[in-house]
């Protein structure tokens, strides 16, 4: 039994210094990091994560702004939801998220960001999409960044289809960099393009609005046997070979997956993004806004729990200081949790974990009271630390699934949320309730086992002891 | 001793005093705020912009209404946040959209005086994600209370009538949600404060934190039930609550010196928010004491206010 008991005491020390080490703001050795293999590898440096209301940055909420009677088809949400990521990505802020918030909206966060003016046009801007000539032997890789004539100076060689261009000048050019020759934008395309399916291989079928068929029939025919590059927001997306004049559209075939197929077919209907959408609500948080207020509630909270902790030693003497380390214990953990999970730490998650601080301290309370309550009814200490723990449970128990239940149903609730603020709460409120009941049962009763292991036999000593 | 169980309507008395004052303040905000709620709404819950301007000089508030006016926002409210020395306004307006927001505050920054961005922020929310936010809120409120009730009424069936435990659990929850709910209509009035997501968290906080202390003092019930069988109800549940009063004084004390400590020295954004919750943690922790059990009590006497207990026990010259 006692042997045990060390034991346990080796093992909650132990788990107590590695979390004490993964919450501490130390710089944390690649090996360890190389372990929370469940982690985004981009964001796996085991630091406590600030959430966009605390670190200061962008959150847009955008909804798709459809016509009236009109309906989402599934998927268009995500692939746009793909497509804001690889630009944001570009953006190169740290730890972007772009993510479908319900039936019909892309929630932005982009924490940190400086720019906000770049981030937001970034955001909910169309996207350019151009047919750029090439040639064999100068053809773009894909995935290539270009400079077009329609980007630098609005101009294409067929400038009649489209109503915001003009004729290409010769004096447009750029010194040191190749300006290819855009011959059409995204404009001519009747927003019908499909997959299909010729002789086995997976094509995408476009046609030609009737307006611009001349143009492209005559450019075709011009250019048999050269690429011609689709090119999305300066980007290469593919550049394939003309192979005959194709005044009404035709088909491009090019060993393509049918997601591949598909996502270009979406491009070529919609620019880039495949649904309209507009900015529904922005929150802007200046950096250190957010910061003053998180370095000065973590003072106060510091301040609260050394209050707690005089309180708890005062009036229950001895097995309060044991129930404070306790709670240090919990902290520890908690944190730790956080940062291997992970979680990121909201407002309302900081206040999820105040109260969990509270239900911790709550069923330390509650076991205290029982052991006083045991003493006096003459059990000996041992007995008492027992009978404390055996009876405290039901209530410990029955009183944290309750709050657990509430945190399930809030949960749910927060993610139909434009906002997320209540699923934060809830998570970290569930954790610390879970984390407390551990402490409680695991950590404190070891503590006690080994604190009171032996007699008081003295009457006053025990009772100044104890405090009962 | 403490005879909270006999004198309850004592009790029932105070709880109906701290409560009578917000329902007041919540119907008079109904009727004379804009919106017909009982609180003054933010951003989160309702459609508009809330810029929070952190100048590097001092600006007056006449010079700031005037740049706003003159930018074509109609009617601005606006207040100032923190003391005069952090030169930090508030502005609510209808709703912006990012690049006017942005275009007003480089307005600003050349007609009256650089803005500190890295303190500033910006909040636009249009009409439907706060409708949403609202209703979502309403249901995850109905939607807990009837899993708790669900819950208490599994946890003591082995008490005779445990859904009256429930019930009247979810009646000291509505009682808790009242009087941080009521105050805060009521210093809505006096303060200006209004709601935001916060205080919907603050809320369901109080909701949780009210079943689970109801729970703890419900279970000495449970336990002292089988304990003390053969003695009355009234008897064991008086026990109960005497037994627990140590621990809910001590838990109430422990939470009041967090709270407190936050409310002093932590920041202004969380101040409304850690205030609300103390409201309701207090009264979480008396509902609990004084409202939830003695209700028990009640209902298996069948006297609300425990009057005719009374006019017994004087007549058989207890």
């Amino acid at each position: 039994m006692r042997e045990r008991n060390t034991v346990s005491l080796i093992i909650i020390a132990v788990l107590g210094l590695v979390s004490a080490f993964l919450a501490a703001p130390v710089e944390k050795p690649a090996f360890v990091r190389s372990l929370v293999f469940w982690q985004d590898e981009r964001v796996r440096d085991l630091q406590l994560k600030q959430g966009l209301d605390l670190r200061g940055g962008l959150q847009v909420l955008l909804v798709a702004d459809l016509p009236a009677g009109q309906s989402l088809v599934t998927g268009t949400l995500s692939s746009a939801v793909s497509i804001i990521e690889g630009r944001v990505n570009a953006l190169g802020t740290s730890e972007p998220t772009v993510q479908q918030a319900g039936n019909d909206r892309i929630l932005v966060e982009l924490p940190g960001v400086t720019n906000r003016e770049a981030a937001i046009d970034l955001v909910k801007k169309q996207g350019i999409l151009e047919f750029v000539e090439a040639t064999v032997a100068n053809q773009p890789q894909d995935g290539a960044p270009i400079s077009t004539t329609f980007s630098l100076f609005r101009s294409l060689i067929y400038p009649e289809t489209a109503s915001a261009g003009r004729p290409i000048d010769a004096n447009q050019t750029v010194s040191g960099t190749r300006v290819y020759r855009t011959a059409f934008t995204g404009e001519i395309l009747l927003n019908n393009s499909r997959v299909g399916v010729n002789t086995g291989q997976t094509v995408v079928v476009f046609s030609v609005k009737p307006s611009a068929q001349t143009g492209f029939g005559d450019f075709t025919g011009r250019n048999i046997g050269q690429p011609l590059c689709i090119v999305l927001d300066g980007i290469v997306l593919q550049c394939p070979s003309i192979r005959a004049a194709l005044p009404t559209g035709g088909e491009i075939s090019g060993g393509f997956t049918p997601e591949a197929a598909n996502s270009l077919a979406v491009t070529l209907n919609y620019g880039s993004l495949p649904v309209p959408l507009k900015i529904e609500s922005v929150k802007d948080v200046g950096a250190t806004l957010g910061a003053d207020s998180v370095r000065r509630s973590v003072f106060a909270g510091l301040i609260g729990l050394s209050v707690l902790v005089i309180f708890m030693i005062a009036y229950y003497r001895v097995p309060g200081a044991v129930v404070s380390l306790s709670i240090v214990f919990f902290s520890l953990f908690t944190l730790a949790v956080y940062v291997l999970l992970p979680v990121v730490l909201t407002l309302p998650g900081i206040a999820g974990f105040v109260l969990s601080i509270a239900t911790a301290v709550d069923a330390n309370i509650l076991v205290l009271e029982r052991f006083k309550e045991e003493l006096r009814s003459g059990r000996s200490l041992r007995g008492a630390v027992e009978a404390a723990f055996a009876r405290a449970w039901t209530s410990i128990r029955d009183s944290n699934i309750s709050t657990l239940i509430t945190c399930v149903i809030l949960f749910l609730f927060g993610n139909t949320f434009g906002a997320s603020a209540v699923k934060g709460f809830a998570i970290t409120l569930a954790l610390g309730i879970l984390i407390s009941m551990f402490t409680a049962m695991v950590v404190t009763r070891a503590l006690m086992r080994g604190f009171f292991s032996r007699e008081i036999e003295d009457e006053a000593q025990r009772a100044s002891l104890l405090g009962a | 001793m403490f005879n909270i169980v006999q004198n309850r309507r004592i009790y029932f008395l105070i709880s109906l005093a701290i409560i009578s004052p917000g329902l007041v303040a919540m119907i008079f905000n109904i009727i004379t705020l804009p919106t017909h709620t009982p609180w003054k709404l933010s951003v989160d819950f309702k459609e508009g912009t809330r810029l929070v301007l952190k100048f590097e000089t001092p600006v007056s508030e006449d010079a700031l209404r005037n740049s706003l006016v003159a930018q074509g926002l109609a009617n601005p409210s606006i207040s100032r946040l923190g003391a005069e020395t952090d030169n930090a306004w508030q502005v609510r307006t209808e709703f912006l959209d990012a690049d006017r927001a942005e275009s007003i505050r480089n307005a600003l920054d050349t007609g009256l005086a650089k803005i500190d961005r890295a303190q500033s922020s910006v909040d636009s929310v249009g009409a439907r994600v706060a409708n949403e936010v609202t209703s979502a809120a309403l249901l995850a409120a109905i939607a807990a209370s009837i899993a708790v009730l669900l819950f208490i009424w599994y946890a003591f069936r082995k008490a005779q009538h445990s859904l009256r435990y429930s019930v009247c659990a979810i009646i000291a929850m509505g009682h808790d949600v009242l009087v941080a709910a009521g105050l805060t209509a009521l210093f809505g009035i006096f303060f200006d404060w209004e709601v935001d997501a916060l205080f919907l968290t603050a809320m369901l906080t109080v909701i949780g934190f009210s079943v689970q202390d109801t729970i703890v003092v419900y279970d000495r019930i449970r336990e002292n039930l089988t304990r003390h069988r053969g003695e009355p109800f009234t008897q064991i549940v008086t026990r109960s609550l005497v037994e627990t009063l140590h621990r809910s004084l001590a838990l109430s004390l422990v939470n009041i010196f967090v709270m407190v400590a936050l409310l002093l020295f932590g920041g202004a954004s969380i101040k409304q928010f850690v205030a609300v919750l103390l409201m309701g943690l207090v009264s979480g922790t008396y509902s609990s004491i004084f409202n939830a059990v003695p209700l028990i009590v009640a209902w298996e006497e069948r006297d609300f206010w425990g009057i005719r207990n009374k006019a017994a026990a004087i007549a058989t010259g207890k």
